[in-house]
């Protein structure tokens, strides 16, 4: 563990995180990168099999103060059956929900393939007493979360504590047991991709399962610069350590185009091997309606109306 | 002096209030009436459509939801915006038609300026002349009331350029409807310079959405889009106006065309609160007397 003090030596020093390199990202060329893969053009047998795979890497989410029971019940169903005229529509990857209404969740897709992920650990600032966070990891385990959604530290990790970062994602990990865990950033506050590269490299070195990009609580979500930051970011932690760290992806995702931007952006840095539900994630909650609108689109040839799709 | 270069106007698609190229980088030459080279106008594509659609969706719900007083106000503003403009309204006529006298094409911008200005004047009355009290039997107020269809496709009549668009567009709009408009493929200059004069009457962002381009390449996804309500066919030779009207029917689309009466585009009968009716739909609601 000395080597993670590594982190804070004088510039110039090899930065590193527990022996981990951290190298420095070119900000100009990184952006210059992600816009160019945005631009590929994809083909309509492409798009097909890139719309199902959308689906199927979906985390379907709310998290409103508002959410009630009900709400959730009904958004189990469209998570198992996305297209209730189609079933040959795939399920999303997880329902992701507050620990409330875990059970809730936990009940209504005991018969389906779809997961439960719940956010924990004081989202969506992380600055509640550490005991309470873990507390809460825990409880939401055992209500029959598959999934942990927890924040990074940003209060510590933007003051240099980054040991006390380590140690609370350390912990939550351990609270988890069997669950998995994701990590998220909140990218939109660290400032720089230098400093995103450095937070994804902590997260996984102390037991992330998951990398995430955002809460989707804040302006500032997922950008195609963000998510190829810290798609470069697991390469190079799969090349050193030979440990495979899932990426997700959350936050002002709204279009199936989007969503093939991102595919596009991970299947090209990390490889096919990340294009399925074990190491990549779309976080959203209307992008669902938008991605079935456009395989209507591809089955009908007709544009599509908005109006006859799901109001949530 | 150096002889300096003329500055010409780009003329591109007006799509949710801005002046855009098409997704597909495209465009085509507009001759004049001698055959010179006026502009190169956008040649639209059907993701230009659907754009435009989503644009006009999204901007109804607040353009119905102002007051028919306020609806007024605007489409008066339209007029007015186009009189300062009269010249170059005129000499725009005056390029495209077909051999449209300079004198011809003043009095179509007069008419066209007017023909806004009638419309304006109904936005308040139609409701009032089309829909009222229905005498029922039971102790009930029955009251019908006209309400816009939602979002209007018009394939725009081809010449002369100015007057039958304005006839055909104010009419939909007046109500609450919003519109997307293809220009006429072979004039589709004047319409865009239309579409500077919305951009500065208040009226809101995506209510006028006009594409300029190939009917052919154009009409099949206006037609077919689920989202658009009822579809304006004045402009379509016969075969694919019944394209059209097939692909409209599979999604319940509402297909309206000018009558021979009302392609008399100087005429009275070009003009009618019955034109406002056909882009509404008419909502009856019964509620009980009290004592």
């Amino acid at each position: 563990m000395t080597d993670l003090l590594a982190v804070e030596t004088p510039a110039g020093a090899a930065d590193a995180v527990a022996g981990v390199r951290i190298t420095p990202v070119d900000a100009v060329g990184l952006e210059q990168r992600a816009a160019a893969l945005c631009t590929r053009s994809i083909k309509t047998s492409s798009k097909a099999a890139a719309l199902d795979l959308a689906i199927r890497v979906m985390d379907l989410t709310t998290l409103e103060g508002a959410d009630t029971p009900e709400r959730v019940e009904a958004l189990c169903t469209r998570a198992h059956h996305p297209d209730a005229a189609d079933w040959s529509v795939p399920s999303v990857a997880a329902v992701c929900v507050y620990p409330e209404l875990v059970p809730v969740a936990a009940e209504a897709l005991a018969n389906s393939p779809v997961a439960v992920a719940s956010v924990a650990g004081g989202f969506p600032a992380g600055l509640a007493p550490l005991e309470a966070r873990l507390a809460e990891v825990a409880w939401a385990v055992a209500a029959g979360a598959d999934e942990v959604d927890i924040v990074l530290n940003r209060s510590a990790f933007l003051s240099g504590r980054y040991q006390k970062a380590y140690d609370e994602i350390a912990g939550a990990k351990q609270a988890c047991g069997s669950a998995h865990l994701k990590v998220i950033l909140e990218t939109g506050e660290l400032g720089s991709y230098d400093q995103i590269r450095r937070a994804s490299m902590l997260a996984m070195v102390a037991g992330a399962d998951f990398i995430k990009t955002s809460t989707g609580k804040i302006g500032t979500s997922a950008t195609p610069a963000v998510a190829l930051c810290m798609a470069e970011a697991i390469r190079d932690m799969a090349e050193q350590t030979g440990r495979s760290v899932g990426l997700k992806l959350a936050g002002g995702i709204r279009t199936a185009k989007q969503a093939w931007h991102y595919l596009v952006i991970v299947g090209e840095t990390l490889g096919p091997g990340w294009l399925t539900p074990e190491r990549f994630r779309l976080g959203a909650s209307s992008l669902l309606n938008d991605v079935l609108m456009q395989r209507a689109k591809l089955r009908d040839g007709r544009y599509q109306r908005r109006e006859d799709y799901s109001v949530d | 002096m150096s002889d300096r270069l003329v500055v010409n106007k780009t003329y591109k698609q007006f799509i949710g209030g801005a002046f855009e190229r098409s997704e597909s980088g495209r465009s085509y030459p507009v001759a004049g009436v001698g055959g010179e080279l006026l502009a190169n106008a956008v040649q639209g594509s059907r993701k230009d459509v659907r754009d435009a659609v989503a644009a006009a969706r999204s901007a109804q719900g607040g353009w119905a939801g102002r007051t028919a007083y306020n609806r007024g106000q605007i489409l008066y503003r339209v007029a007015e915006v186009m009189e300062s403009r009269r010249d170059e309204f005129s000499a725009e006529v005056a390029r495209a038609g077909d051999g449209c006298s300079d004198e011809a094409a003043a009095q179509e911008t007069t008419a066209a300026i007017d023909r806004w200005v009638w419309y304006a004047g109904w936005a308040d009355k139609f409701a009032t002349v089309l829909g009222g009290a229905n005498p029922v039997a039971g102790p009930y107020f029955n009251l019908s009331v006209p309400e816009p269809v939602g979002v209007v496709g018009i394939v725009g009549f081809g010449e002369p350029p100015l007057l039958p668009l304005v006839s055909r567009l104010a009419p939909v709009i007046v109500s609450g409807n919003t519109a997307v408009v293809l220009a006429s493929e072979r004039c589709p200059l004047v319409a865009i310079t239309l579409a500077e004069t919305l951009a500065l009457s208040d009226v809101p962002s995506g209510v006028v959405n006009i594409i300029t381009g190939h009917r052919d390449e154009l009409v099949p996804p206006l037609a077919g889009h689920v989202a658009v309500d009822s579809l304006d066919l004045t402009g379509c030779e016969p075969d694919m106006a019944a394209d059209a009207s097939r692909q409209a029917a599979a999604t319940i689309t509402r297909v309206v065309s000018a009558s021979a009466a009302e392609r008399q585009w100087a005429d009275e009968s070009a003009q009618s609160p019955y034109l406002i009716d056909a882009f509404c739909e008419t909502k009856t609601v019964w509620h009980p007397k009290g004592r």
